[in-house]
Parts: C-alpha cells; structure tokens; sequence
C-alpha cells in the first residue's frame, strides 16, 4: 500500500508541486485579507472571471502537447464573439449564435492548422499573421464599432451560459466539464495518445502510421473552437461585444498553462494542471489589491510565480527522466 | 516489389531495383551507406510511396495511393525501424500500442487491458522481468537494448507474416545482438518471412536464408546461403561493388 502511495507521489509530482504552491498562496491570502478571503462571494466573482481564459488555455495544452504554439487566440475570441452577436442580433437565436461561433472558430483553426502543416510555416510565425489579420479583420467588418446585445439578457437560454447551478456559475461548470471532457481525450483516448505522439516526436509518429498533419490540424481546430467559446462566454457576461474583446487575456492564458506544469517542448501535458492554475493565476491581481498592496505589485508577483513554479516542475521533470 | 524507383528531387534513390521475399525466407538486405536499403524498407512498409515501380503482396498488386503504414500492417507487415521509433517521454504501454491501442466504440483507450498485454509483451517477449520493468516507465529511461526490445516486441505482438527489420543489431551488446538473432531465428521456425538490414555480414549470416546486395540505388548481386559460404560471400560484395566503381 505504501508503495503504492509512493508510485501515485512520484507519477503526479507535478501535479501535487502545483497543488502545494496554489494552496499555499491561497493560506497567504487569507492571512493578508481575511474578511476577503473568509466569504464566499470572492470565490463566486472568481468561478465566474476565471473561465474565459481557463477555456483559452485548455487549447493551448493541446497545443503545446503537441510541439506548436498559437498565438492567434485573442482574435480569434473575437472572431467568436463577434459571429455570436451579428448572428443573434439578426436572428434573436441563441443556438444559431453559438453554433456561427464555434464554426467561426472551426475555420481560424483550419487555417491556422493548414499554413502549420500543408504551407509548412512556423506556428509560430502562421499565428501571429493570423493574429494581426483576425483582429483587423473583426475591426473592419463592424467599423470599429461595439454590437450591443441588450436582448440577449431576457432570452430564455440566457443562463446557460450566465446562470447559476447549485449556485456555482454556469462558466465554471462548463469550465470543469469541458475540462474533464478533454482531460479523458487526451490521456485516454487514441486522438490524445496521437497528440502526444506527434509532440514527443513527430518521426516517429509518421512512421507508426499516425497521420502527423491530421492530428496537427485537428488540435489548431479545437484551440480555434475553445478560443471561439470563450469570447461567447464574454460576450454573455457583459451584453456586448467589442472589437477589441481578447486582448487581455493572452499573457495571462500562457502564464497558465506554464504554471500548469505544461512544458513548451511537446510530448507532455497536463489538463488537470491548467485546470488549477487558471484558479491561481486568475485570483492573484483580488488577492493582490485586497491585501492592500498597490497595483504595482501585480505584475512583479506573476512573474515571480512563473518563474517559481516552472522551476520547480523543471526540477521535478528532471528527476523523473534521470 | 519490381523494378523500384524513387527520387527525392534532383537525386535518385532507387534506380529500378527488384526484391521478392519468399514464405518462410529470411532475406539479408546488405549494402552501404546510401546504397538505398532504408528507402526500400520504407516504400515496402508504407511509408513513402515509390516514384515508379510496382507492389505485390501475395501475388496482389498494391495500388500506391491507397497503400500506408496501416495498410500494410493489415496485410501482415511489421516493421522495427533503425530510429526505433519510439516516443521517449511516453510510458512504454503506450510505445507499444502507438496508433492501435485497444479501444471501445468511441476511441477510448482501455488501459488496464493495454498495461496487461504490455506487461506479457514485456515479460514473454523481450524478457524483461527486473523490478523496475513496468509498462509506465518512460522510454528515456531505458537502454539501447531495451529500447530494441520494444520495437522487436511491437512487431512480435501484432502477429506479421513479414517481419522487416532495419540495423537491428547496430549499437547493441553481444548479449543483446544474440536477443535479436534468436528473434530472427524464431520468425523463420514460426513458418513468417523476414527482411533484414545489416552491415555486419558475419552477425547475421547463421540465420539468412538468401542476400541482397544494393550499390548506389541498384542492385549487385543476389545469393543463396547453400551456395556461398562467409567468406566467398563476403569476397563476392566486395567485387560487386569495386566493379561499379572501376
């Protein structure tokens, strides 16, 4: 039994280093502000802010997974935002606005995966073109202008996307079964052991028979689709879109899936650990200005938790090859 | 296969080159570096098509544009590739079943199967049975050999009727150069063909039933085992390729 106990620790260090650093944080919280941080309506605000871009860089494991990177993704939120609201806006039907998006998200993910594989441009060079183009994109075909969707708050279908259930917020459910969903993808299923193949490498993967473009293009389409979710989600928040939706959220989606315990070089990743961090990234700017600390600090205390927690899941991976 | 040509751009690989493996027969692919013999193996194993030429299995011809490497692993070829081709930071169950785990209806791994049949691969294949021999230990942690095994063992598991194997013994030990000559020799006494790639004549003579000599993306010579003993074989390659030189 015991040694069981040893063989789970050794397998998931990287996932129990990230719960010890999270939890702590958290203590550290409670200990600076505990009025704040001893009611529950901080963790409501949380579970509600929280998911935009925890959706965001649940794709980016994927991506990272398998050896790319993609830097689209806050257009392509905005992509999806705006599908939804020109959609709903001209047909007041929130699953024909939904569905506009995740094919809005379906073809930048296309595109994305097809200048990667068939053109055979850098990823990383395909997705910031892609990134520029996008946004301008969205820009010209609204003018500029904010799509106001006042109606969409008394639409019936309103609260799957902004309601409560057993009073946890509807993003977060979401967050977590899309979360679970794609954990069991990845790690149990034939798609996922391909993704990991392709990103460990991708040779080999070509030899074995794994179609390597496929996969590729497959992933670009599910971070596009998850991009594309996220900016609806947004959108249901405020009621509204604007041109310039996404913007914010690029560092913070990268510092979380690095925080998470995914690594840049391919092969590996970790769902659960995006799942965690998006919880710890997205509450340390409350914790942080609840505390008392100016603003100033924010940036300065991201920092020093990427560069911690990667150190230590660097660490810890080289233990587990050697 | 007949008549084989394959150009990658501006240089030529393969210059028209003919291999038939009978059943039941291990065939010895000898040459030199960038005679082309690892070209060959992979047209034969699906992985690239050829520029010209043509594909029989089983008196069948293959059409090339529909023919892959999981065509050819449903027609019965396995191949153990020089580069291994193995995931160093995946465990080893999930080397083993790369792109056919044993899944359900929706593509879901069944793992504890998976780990099972690795485990017997393992331990009845390759003939690991240390303590740290467990299917989740990841490949960056095993040796040359090991490695070799599990490649060898792959093959083995999916039950091939042609076994090709590419440098199995380059880079190993003695012991585990005899591991894989036992490998072969089990192939051959199974009643299932295999195809080899070696430089070391002298390993793997003992277990080869016929060569095949490539130079320079052609091919120079072809014998029997019954008709040629080590040395005149080894006499006979170096003729065949200083002719083509003189």
């Amino acid at each position: 039994m015991n040694n069981k106990v040893k063989e789970f620790a050794r397998r998931h260090s990287l996932e129990i280093g990230l719960m010890v650093i999270t939890i702590l944080v958290w203590i550290l919280f409670i200990i600076t502000s505990p009025r704040t941080f001893l009611s529950p309506r901080i963790y409501r605000t949380f579970m509600s802010t929280v998911p935009f871009v925890g959706l965001l860089a649940l794709g980016l494991t994927f991506v990272l997974a398998i050896g790319e990177i993609d830097l689209s993704f806050p257009s392509t939120m905005a992509v999806g935002g705006m599908c939804f609201g020109l959609t709903f806006a001209a047909t007041n039907s929130i699953v024909l606005g939904i569905l506009a998006a995740l094919a809005g998200g379906l073809v930048v993910g296309l595109i994305n995966g097809i200048l990667v594989t068939k053109v055979g441009m850098p990823s990383i060079v395909a997705t910031l073109g892609m990134m520029f183009f996008l946004r301008g994109f969205v820009t010209l075909s609204t003018d500029g202008s904010a799509i106001s969707l006042r109606a969409l708050g008394d639409h019936t279908l309103y609260p799957v996307f902004s309601g409560t259930f057993l009073t946890i917020p509807m993003q977060t459910v979401w967050f977590l079964f899309l979360s679970v969903f794609l954990g069991f993808i990845l790690y149990r299923h034939q798609f996922g052991d391909n993704v990991l193949f392709v990103g460990d490498n991708s040779h080999t993967a070509d030899l074995m028979g794994i179609s390597v473009s496929k996969t590729k293009i497959a992933v670009f389409v599910i971070m596009g689709m998850l991009a594309a979710l996220s900016g609806t989600m947004d959108v249901f928040r405020l009621r509204t879109w604007w041109p310039t939706q996404g913007q914010g959220y690029f560092m913070t989606a990268f510092a979380t899936v690095f925080v998470g315990g995914t690594s840049m070089k391919g092969g590996q990743g970790t769902v659960f650990g995006t799942f965690v961090a998006a919880f710890l990234i997205g509450s340390l700017e409350a914790g942080i200005v609840a505390a008392g600390l100016a603003g100033f600090w924010t940036q300065l205390i991201y920092g020093l938790i990427i560069v911690v927690s990667v150190s230590i899941h660097t660490y810890l991976r080289r233990l587990g090859i050697t | 296969m007949k008549n084989i040509k394959k150009k990658f751009g501006s240089v030529t690989a393969l210059r028209g080159v003919d291999l038939e493996v009978g059943e039941n027969e291990v065939v010895g692919l000898l040459g030199d570096n960038g005679a082309g013999k690892s070209t060959l193996i992979k047209i034969l194993s699906g992985v690239m098509p050829p520029t010209e030429g043509e594909i029989y299995i089983r008196g069948e011809k293959i059409n090339p544009r529909e023919y892959s490497v999981n065509k050819a692993r449903e027609l019965g070829i396995e191949t153990v590739y020089q580069e291994k081709a193995l995931g160093e930071k995946q465990p080893i169950w999930r080397n083993i079943f790369i792109g056919r785990h044993i899944t359900n209806r929706f593509g879901f791994i069944d793992v504890d199967k998976v780990k099972q049949e690795s485990q017997k691969i393992m331990r009845e294949i390759m003939g690991l049975t240390g303590e740290g021999a467990s299917p989740e230990s990841r490949v960056s942690t095993l040796s040359g050999g090991e490695r070799q095994g599990i490649a060898i063992g792959r093959a083995m598991y999916f039950d091939a009727d042609l076994v090709i194997l590419d440098e199995p013994t380059m880079a190993l030990s003695l012991k585990e150069v005899d591991k894989v000559l036992k490998f072969i020799q089990k192939i051959k006494d199974s009643g299932k063909s295999c195809v080899y790639i070696s430089h070391n004549i002298t390993n793997v003579y003992p277990v080869s039933d016929r060569f095949v000599a490539l130079d320079r993306g052609e091919k120079v010579g072809e014998y029997l085992k019954d008709e040629c003993s080590l040395d005149e074989l080894n006499e006979a390659l170096i003729l065949a390729t200083e002719r083509k030189t003189g």
